[in-house]
């Protein structure tokens, strides 16, 4: 029998999921409610400090793993949810959806990359 | 051969639970978004400092704050979620022959995000 890729998609999905919940809520208040209004110093998210964490080895990963995570975490429900509506979901919208997950977790790393330290 | 295929309909308009499911399931096109929106930031940051401010600008028009806002409250209700059903996601957690109680992993679910959230927001303002 062919082996089944579903735990590792769902492993992401899983990964994702807790990620999201445990840093998700923190992150969108910071980036995009409490320093966009000013409830929050503009400085929280100023181009130098930014940099210096998309420098940092521990920014790499923390960065690489929110983007991607929450790729694969919101694809894979998005997938699921196609069901929930009743659009048959064949293989190969299932491999649109993980794709897209990978190839922004793919732009992600080479832009992590490319930054430098 | 054409088979028969029995309309969905708005199925989950038809109890208040379904409702509550949908509303979580729709957290996971603002945690997609979102990660894009982080990508194209990332993306403007390696172009260099005036890039990533206009970037900044752009997170402050009322079109991402509404997203922003709708984004946290959705992803609150699927961080709420998440834990909710962890007792039932996880294999029984056992400290020697003691079973870990359901309560108790929720309640630890749930101040682990809490701790989290009050981390990042004090490092972010921490500069």
């Amino acid at each position: 029998m062919k082996r089944s890729n579903k735990p590792i998609f769902w492993s992401l999905f899983g990964a994702g999921g807790m990620l999201s919940a445990l840093v998700g809520p923190g992150l969108i208040y910071v980036t995009g409610i409490a320093v966009p209004l000013g409830i929050m110093n503009q400085e929280a998210l100023a181009y130098e400090r930014v940099a210096a964490l998309a420098h940092s080895g521990f920014g790499k990963l923390a960065l690489f793993l929110v983007i991607s995570l929450f790729l694969f975490h919101g694809c894979h429900r998005m997938y699921h949810c196609l069901h929930d509506f009743g659009i048959h979901v064949g293989p190969g919208l299932k491999a649109a959806f993980h794709g897209f997950a990978a190839a922004g977790s793919a732009a992600a790393l080479y832009l992590l990359i490319a930054v430098g330290t | 051969m054409k088979t028969y295929t029995r309309p969905m309909g708005a199925w989950w308009t038809r109890n208040p639970y379904y409702l509550w499911y949908m509303l979580r399931e729709a957290s996971c096109v603002f945690i997609t978004v979102y990660a894009l929106i982080l990508l194209v930031g990332l993306f403007r940051l390696s172009q260099g400092k005036a890039p990533y401010e206009r970037w900044l600008e752009g997170l402050a028009s009322p079109l991402s704050l509404l997203f922003h806002a709708l984004a946290l409250v959705l992803v609150l209700y699927h961080s709420w979620t998440w834990f909710k059903v962890m007792p039932k996601t996880l294999p029984f957690v056992r400290i020697g022959a003691w079973r870990v109680p359901d309560r108790a992993i929720v309640v630890t679910g749930v101040c682990a995000a809490v701790a989290c959230t009050v981390l990042i927001v004090v490092l972010a303002a921490t500069t």
